[in-house]
């Protein structure tokens, strides 16, 4: 029962690794931009929320009404100026100005805000509470929230992606951009467009990360980061329910190996990773295309 | 034989008037260039005009001074060998490339500068050589994303599946799943969608059955029946003499012969073509 217990836990904390992944897989596949800013942009959204509850006093479940469509905005603009700036030069060069990116958001948090870490909503009774099924089974309310919301949020991307007409342009843009500018579309607008999307997932899931522990200016780089990485290679780039995959895999992986030693949790989670590179480097759910 | 050698020089030293000379001759053209020719006013001035456009590839100049007028209604075939610079115009007037000099005039307004995408929306839409359409989108939602920004005119997705009849039923399909030529017909739809009123057409044999060439082409006068005018390529020279109502060739990124079809011999494209009887006289000149 403990194992099954350790798999539960894992898959629903594969639901906030997803959360963290689907931004980062969005912008590869659309932009093919590797944002290696993206778990700071996750702690911003986080840092955010600290500072929206402190101002308005809204309910800490609530803050994401706020926080997302700010960091949809902050998106659109990062993708219009600075990342479109250096997509024109050359991929490469994406790399290296996400990585300053990163470097300067952790910088000037440690400068403006300080080093002790935060965490959101712990006077919040489902933030903190669990329920029990049998007597080694406990789920936290928390953990069932974010996976739900993990799901409902990866769905209606698909669905965004494969139905609507914005969806219909970013496909069409990530196929082939220049084709695309011959049929009057602009591309570096539709580029917004899913940048928008996935700084407003991945503030979804720097809330979340608040409420589940907490954050410190370099928390985006040393776990967001690299679990949001592992969870996207495992699954497969592109596809969005191979994320969910790959993120549940990775949480049940770290889970078991927690449950093996204390100090095996995030390694277990790593060899996962890496055996998925090297034997199946497309990932599980290799893409076929969108949709 | 000496008479495509004297041709092309005399385009050549031409080049600063040729506007004017070409404005003259449409003026007093009485029956029109072909039959094919729209007898409006609007054809009295040109739809699309290239002025003395210059475009680099890094340090290769793929074109050299290269005008070129279209006038409403017209089927304009730009002809030449691999490396003329054919698609490098089309692409440069489609606004992919940026010229190093000369400019383009859209309806008389300057749009060199002017963006791919609204370029597009203003009524100039290019059918890319390799087709180019979107893998992982179904034929309808090519022609969706080619009906996004579309002016107002005749051409409507139903129309396209009237045009081609197979398609409606494969519409759910990806098109990935098409032969050549069905592609070839989605990236024609596609353009037609957004109702251009130039069109441009780089290299639609490419890579087809010569069967299958021709019954695209084919399809060209129920397209033209709709008021809109064609800017083609085609290394395909019988082709293009076929379908073309005015014909500029290519050699080596500059003008060798320019006229009505009915007016050049076959020696004489032969020679613009390949730059046979003139190639003396060019090393002399450079």
């Amino acid at each position: 029962m403990v194992w099954v217990n350790d798999i539960i836990q894992g898959i629903l904390i594969g639901g906030l690794y997803a959360l963290f992944a689907c931004g980062l897989s969005l912008m590869f596949g659309v932009m093919k931009v590797v944002n290696l800013a993206h778990g700071d942009l996750a702690i911003i959204g986080g840092y955010i929320a600290v500072g929206v509850i402190t101002v308005t006093h809204i309910p800490v479940l609530w803050s994401f009404v706020i926080v997302v469509p700010l960091m949809a905005v902050l998106g659109y603009v990062l993708q219009r100026t600075v990342i479109q700036a250096s997509l024109d030069r050359s991929i490469l060069t994406t790399l290296l100005v996400t990585f300053g990116l990163s470097v300067v958001i952790e910088n000037a948090l440690l400068e403006f805000v300080n080093a002790n870490s935060h965490s959101l909503g712990t006077d919040n009774a489902i933030i903190t509470s669990s329920f029990s099924i049998g007597s080694q089974i406990t789920i936290a309310y928390l953990l069932l929230l974010i996976f739900v919301v993990a799901v409902v949020v990866l769905t209606g991307l698909q669905y965004f992606l494969s139905r609507s007409r914005y969806g219909r342009l970013i496909r069409a843009v990530a196929d082939d951009k220049e084709a695309a500018q011959l049929s009057g579309i602009d591309y570096r607008h539709v580029f917004g467009i899913a940048a928008a999307i996935a700084f407003g997932t991945v503030a979804l899931a720097g809330i979340a990360y608040g409420m589940y522990s907490q954050f410190s200016p370099t928390t985006g780089t040393d776990t967001i980061l690299l679990f949001a990485f592992a969870a996207v290679v495992i699954g497969g780039l592109g596809s969005l329910w191979g994320t969910l995959l790959g993120g549940v895999i990775l949480g049940v992986a770290q889970a078991i190996g927690a449950q093996i030693s204390g100090a095996d949790e995030v390694l277990a989670g790593y060899i996962v990773f890496l055996a998925v590179l090297v034997l199946r480097p497309q990932g599980l759910i290799a893409r076929r295309a969108q949709s | 034989m000496s008479e495509p050698k004297g041709a092309g020089a005399d385009w050549t030293e031409e080049r600063g008037t040729s506007d004017e000379e070409r404005r003259r001759s449409e003026g007093g053209r009485g029956g029109g260039r072909g039959p094919e020719t729209n007898e409006t006013n609007g054809a009295d001035e040109p739809v699309l005009e290239i002025r003395e456009l210059t475009v680099h590839h890094g340090q290769l100049r793929a074109l050299d001074h290269v005008s070129l007028r279209v006038f409403p209604g017209e089927v304009y075939a730009i002809i030449g060998a691999n490396g003329a610079g054919k698609s490098t115009l089309l692409r440069t007037i489609a606004g992919l490339h940026r010229p190093t000099e000369g400019s383009i005039l859209f309806d008389g307004a300057n749009v060199t500068r002017v963006r791919p995408e609204r370029r597009a929306i203003g009524g100039i839409v290019m059918v890319p050589e390799g087709r180019r359409l979107f893998p992982s989108l179904t034929v309808e939602e090519n022609l969706q994303v080619g009906a996004t920004h579309a002016r107002k005119g005749p051409w409507t997705i139903e129309r396209v599946y009237e045009l081609f009849a197979w398609m409606k039923d494969r519409r759910t399909q990806r098109t990935e799943q098409l032969s050549g030529g069905e592609q070839q017909s989605v990236a024609i739809g596609r353009a037609l969608v957004a109702n251009p009123r130039v069109l441009l057409l780089d290299e639609l044999s490419l890579g087809l059955a010569p069967v299958i060439v021709q019954r695209i082409y084919g399809m060209l006068p129920q397209i033209l029946a709709t008021g809109l005018t064609v800017l083609l390529v085609e290394q395909d020279v019988s082709q293009a003499l076929r379908v073309a109502s005015h014909l500029q060739c290519l050699l080596e990124g500059r003008t060798t012969l320019e006229g009505k079809p009915s007016d050049v011999t076959p020696e004489e494209v032969e020679a613009a073509y390949f730059g046979l009887r003139s190639a003396p006289t060019d090393q002399g000149s450079e």
